[in-house]
């Protein structure tokens, strides 16, 4: 799979997926991060892997809110501005 | 009970759920109980969320969400809007967490968290054990609620500064300069975390898909 040295390595690649997901890479590292990436099935599938767990966590929802706890809270802000 | 004027009341949805922002805080300062139901509908399981990520007990974390409100209520007057509304209570909570003194959960300092885990890659740096293919079938069935429990699980058992960090980016969907704003971070800080605790789930994913 490794070409030459001056290639980006899989190790390498790997470490760099959530710079490049929060667009935090230098114009330089980008590019041979994509040049790496269009010639690495197995990195790509993990950037992939990547984007599909953030969506997973994104997708879990929080407890439901405690109707009580709601009316309690309402209760503590009515009494802060009746005083 | 509240005008809302220009606008067509709708009495089926009186908690006004949609309301921006600023118009939230608005009514909020003049003692709205609308708005604040929805502020405290919004936001509360988040809190608690969040604050579970600071103490050891889910009732610690009520008591730490509850004092936040009692901040929020109080402080609300002097809210700048600087920042979101949302990011600037996450504060006040993540405050008031830390006041709390309760005994903190382990943390991994930046520095030890090393770059790679050496085995998943060969001395040339190449994959020795390649990701396997997630077939459309198996990522379908990631968002049905199956994998919600052992994400769960693995998110709270992850170091608490993982933890914190894909807790506010990717449960909650803040954005990388509001989660450095909220836990007081740098963002090359904020982005090692991130994409550590990012890897650990990836694996947790892979196991649990390899079991089904």
């Amino acid at each position: 799979m490794r070409i030459l040295n001056r290639d980006m390595v899989c190790r390498e690649a790997v470490g760099l997926v959530t710079d490049y997901l929060d667009d935090a890479l230098p114009r330089r590292a980008r590019r041979r991060f994509e040049v790496h990436l269009r010639n690495c099935p197995n990195c790509s599938r993990y950037l992939e892997q990547i984007r599909i767990t953030i969506d997973t966590v994104g997708h879990i929802e929080p407890d439901t809110l405690d109707p009580e706890v709601k009316d309690e809270l309402i209760d503590l802000y009515r009494r802060f501005h009746e005083e | 009970m509240i005008g809302r004027p220009g606008q067509i009341p709708d009495a089926t949805t009186p908690t006004l759920p949609d309301v921006e922002e600023g118009e939230l805080v608005e009514r909020l300062r003049k003692g709205d109980e609308d708005a604040f139901a929805v502020l405290v509908e919004r936001y509360h399981t988040q809190m608690v969320r969040l604050a579970r990520t600071f103490v050891p007990s889910r009732s610690v974390a009520e008591e730490v969400v509850q004092d936040t409100w009692v901040g929020i209520i109080k402080g609300i007057g002097t809210f700048e809007e600087r920042s979101s509304l949302r990011t600037w209570m996450f504060r006040i909570l993540v405050n008031q967490a830390r006041k709390t003194g309760v005994r903190e959960r382990r943390a991994v300092a930046v520095d030890d968290l090393g770059v790679d885990l050496p085995e998943r890659f060969a001395a040339d740096g190449s994959w020795s054990s390649p990701p396997v293919p997630w077939t459309d079938d198996v990522v379908d069935q990631l968002f049905a609620s199956a994998m919600a429990e052992p994400l769960r699980i693995a998110i709270e058992a992850l170091p608490t500064n993982l933890c914190r960090v894909v807790t506010l980016r990717d449960l909650e969907g803040l954005s990388a300069r509001e989660v450095c704003d909220v836990l007081g971070l740098t963002e090359a800080n904020q982005r090692v975390l991130l994409h550590r605790a990012r890897r650990q789930l990836r694996r947790i994913i892979e196991h649990e898909i390899g079991e089904g």
